[in-house]
């Protein structure tokens, strides 16, 4: 058995350094740790200066996204075991500005997110004493997988495209507007379709397919964006054919 | 310094935060809010809540069970009004969220389904399958998204609350990209920071927990109430503390001894059947099974590991399907962190620090002690949870009192005058203090890591399941002397840019004052209660305790406490009787 790993930590502290720069700890290793223990193993033991995000430790609160040996991972659902006998190389995610050590800025996704109207939208409101609005489990399960995206970034980190064009809007958000579209209690595509054609929406992309490789909740943007072009398809050719209206 | 300012300011963007804004921008549109919060609004702690949130929709329920399984459940420190008008609002909150888009599981005819739940008698708990408090948080703050009056301060460390002339002004924050101080001034401030499950070393709690809003409240010398109230959950998984949902027990669970055998019916929690029965056995209420835990380790029945004693959840009966559709969570987390298929496999738990039922006293619009200042959810106490709080409450809860907090808060902002121009001096010299205090000291030896491992001693010790006053006396010694020795603090990072080192030393300073307010509170209250349970002082004692504790903190001495009677209206205090 292993006693010890090393892990190797991106560092980057903008206030000392003008590059980033690397920094390898000699870890013990335990067979129930995930790759986050192991960080805050350095924070407490060896050097309180490191710098990540985390909180729920159970991979539901998307903080701790950073690339683990190369590739996108929650570090609290990423096991040291799998990467024996290391060393084990942590970095800040892709394609997003990194602020310090293994911080990255996501203010752009936070942005890209309102802007695909990621709310119920509808031309009437039911009262609330009329009671909820009747949803099969059919109807359901036809945009519950792309509600259980997380916004933990995974996927704009492993998207070659977001790499190229940073305006593109992303394969989150993209899954996001279509969990809004598939839900029979809304009638906002028309608006969000408006959003997501324009040059940055979802012609950027080309099917490249890392984003739903990497997620860790099996949303499947690159299925959602897929589809979403389908039905924008479909509304163009309609729109042409039906100049009044396609509603 | 830059002065930022607001109508309302929201600490806290979790359930109730969120909930609260909205409230504001709906019921006055002009007002400016603002959400402040540590982390992205979706990373609060909200989005780890599982099993679902209680509310009466259906024929066969009532408004008066709901209350009744309410109070009973905490064991009658719960305040009858506040309950009251939590059941009676819950409802048309439950509807809005899902007006707003939250992903209800249905009956196949498209109506809301409900599951049963511990300590409720009727089933009335909406689920979003087993990740409610994800799909909750998410609609909300994907809906808040479109009011244009919601402003956000995200990743802003808040220090420190601005008080003068009696009414509290806004607060000191670090904006945590750039390590700015920044005053933010506002007509009305309310605190939705949830709870503090981290000043104990094994909870659900996320990293997050701080109990940082108590904290702020208590120094501006708010009281924090019936602090001795700590959950401990049954069902959580050993080394890791992650939660496996209430929901694994009302679909079919059962827990098991060593012996394969349902311990529970040992306790008075009602004879085992094969499929569950409210108010009963496995959906008995929390403080009881965990306790129950304890008994059953004593008499040697449970299993030994190596991260301490646990027993067995048995969902294997369930079926694959079943567990598929209600409970999907509750296998990946099974997959993930222990690597066995619930399907197939029984799974070690053990009861784990979950919620506070105390917090920042508030009247029942959610206004504290201190004028201008307004708490909800597990940061406030109302108090609905008394003694011990009902699973799929405290989602519910955070709703009906975040919307109610940010109406009363918005009234009062709109009353206020300007504000007092003593603020920026004030927030200049909170910012010296963080300077001289922590960034820019030399000479400390004390470790954030060392002085919060021997908070978590002193907690588990003194404070856990069962209690004594030899435990907690030493405790709140060993407590003044870990504040003592929190003056002698050093830390490593002294850089601006996203030290996250100085917010984890704050944070430690946070958990300290509310872990003294916890201990003190236990020590004083001489009865057994709900989740308070002192092996020295067995019974319940409504003379001299059916009354909420509040905490007071003192300078350089140990908290004040002072008791406040609970408001009683139709249910008179009796015995808490599951099973039978």
């Amino acid at each position: 058995m292993t006693s010890t790993v090393a892990l190797t930590v991106a560092r980057y502290r903008p206030e000392k350094e003008s590059e980033p720069t690397w920094e390898t700890y000699e870890i013990p290793f335990r067979k129930d740790w995930v790759v986050l223990d192991a960080l805050n193993h350095v924070k407490d033991r060896l050097d309180g200066s490191l710098s990540f995000r985390w909180s729920c430790r159970m991979g539901v609160c998307g903080s701790c996204g950073m690339k683990v040996n190369g590739t996108p991972k929650l570090t609290c659902a990423t096991f040291l075991s799998d990467y024996l006998p290391g060393p084990i190389r942590v970095e800040p995610l892709d394609y997003f500005p990194v602020v310090r050590d293994l911080v990255v800025d996501i203010t752009d996704f936070v942005r890209k997110l309102k802007q695909v109207k990621p709310w119920i939208i509808r031309k009437e409101e039911k009262a609330l004493d009329e009671g909820e609005y009747l949803q099969t489990p059919d109807q359901l399960d036809a945009y519950k997988q792309f509600s259980m995206c997380i916004n933990c970034m995974l996927c704009y980190s492993a998207c070659p495209i977001y790499g190229l064009e940073p305006g593109f809007i992303g394969p989150a958000a993209i899954a996001l507007a279509q969990r809004y579209n598939m839900d029979s209690r809304d009638q906002g595509a028309a608006e969000r379709l408006e959003i997501l054609s324009e040059p940055d929406g979802i012609w950027q992309c080309t099917f490249v397919g890392e984003c739903t490789k990497v997620c860790p909740k099996h949303v499947d943007p690159a299925g959602a964006i897929q589809q979403y072009k389908l039905s924008a398809a479909t509304h163009w050719v309609k729109s042409l054919l039906l100049p009044w209206g396609t509603r | 310094m830059d002065l930022f300012s607001c109508d309302v300011l929201i600490v806290g963007g979790g359930g109730a935060g969120l909930r609260a804004a909205i409230a504001v921008a709906e019921t006055h549109p002009k007002l400016r809010v603002a959400v402040i919060s540590k982390v992205y609004p979706m990373r609060s702690h909200t989005v780890s809540a599982e099993g679902g949130a209680a509310a009466v929709i259906k024929e066969q329920d009532s408004l008066d069970e709901h209350a009744y399984d309410t109070i009973s459940g905490g064991d009658w420190l719960s305040d009858q009004d506040a309950v009251e008008a939590f059941v009676r609002e819950a409802p048309q909150e439950m509807l809005r969220l899902e007006h707003w888009g939250c992903p209800w599981s249905r009956e196949p005819d498209g109506h809301i389904a409900v599951r049963p739940f511990g300590g409720m008698k009727i089933e009335r708990t909406w689920f979003a399958a087993d990740k409610t408090g994800f799909h909750l948080l998410h609609a909300l703050f994907q809906t808040t998204l479109k009011y244009d009056a919601i402003e956000r301060y995200d990743e802003f460390f808040v220090t420190k609350l601005l008080v003068d002339e009696g009414r509290c002004q806004g607060v000191v924050a670090i904006e945590l990209g750039t390590g700015q101080v920044r005053a933010i001034a506002a007509r009305a401030v309310i605190l939705c920071t949830g709870g503090c499950g981290k000043v104990f070393p094994f909870t659900t709690n996320a990293n997050i927990k701080n109990g940082d809003g108590m904290a702020l409240a208590y120094r501006a010398g708010a009281p924090l109430k019936d602090m001795e109230f700590v959950q401990y959950h049954p069902t959580g998984l050993p080394f890791t503390g992650i939660l496996i949902t209430e929901a694994a027990r009302a679909e079919g669970g059962w827990l098991l001894n060593k012996d394969g055998y349902r311990y529970l019916q040992d306790y008075d929690l009602g004879t085992p059947t094969p499929t569950p029965v409210l108010r009963s056995m496995e959906l008995g209420p929390r403080d009881r099974l965990s306790q129950c835990f304890v008994k059953e380790q004593e008499k040697g029945r449970t299993f030994e590991g190596p991260y301490g004693h646990y027993v067995h959840l048995d969902i294997r009966h369930l079926g694959e399907k079943l567990i598929d559709r209600k409970i999907p969570f509750v296998r990946e987390l099974c997959l993930k962190y222990v690597g066995i298929d619930p399907v197939h496999e029984m799974i070690p738990v053990r009861p784990v620090v979950h919620y506070m039922m105390g917090g920042i006293h508030t009247d029942i619009l959610g206004a504290t002690a201190l004028p201008g200042l307004y708490a909800a959810g597990e940061a406030a106490c109302v108090s609905i949870n008394g003694a011990n709080r009902l699973g799929s409450n405290s989602l519910t809860e955070i709703l009906v009192f975040g919307a109610r907090a940010g109406k009363a808060a918005a009234a009062f902002a709109l009353e206020q005058a300007a504000m007092s121009p003593s603020l920026v001096a004030q927030a200049h010299d909170e910012h010296r203090r963080l300077e001289e205090r922590f960034l820019r000291k030399s000479g400390g030896k004390e470790k954030i890591a060392t002085l919060r491992a021997e908070m978590h001693q002193i907690m588990e010790e003194s404070a856990g399941i069962y209690r004594t006053e030899t435990a907690l006396k030493e405790a709140t010694g060993r407590l003044k002397r870990l504040q003592e020795r929190f003056d002698d603090l050093s830390l490593d990072d002294d850089s601006y840019t996203f030290n996250t080192e100085l917010p984890a030393a704050l944070e430690l300073s946070y958990m300290l004052d509310v872990a003294q307010a916890i201990v003190q509170s236990a020590l004083e209250r001489r009865e057994s209660r709900g989740s308070h349970q002192r092996s020295d002082f067995p019974q319940r004692d409504d003379e001299r305790f059916l009354a909420h504790s509040l905490a007071y903190r003192a300078e350089d001495a140990y908290p004040r406490i002072e008791y406040r009677p609970v408001t009683i209206t139709r249910w008179p205090p009796g015995k808490r009787v599951y099973g039978r």
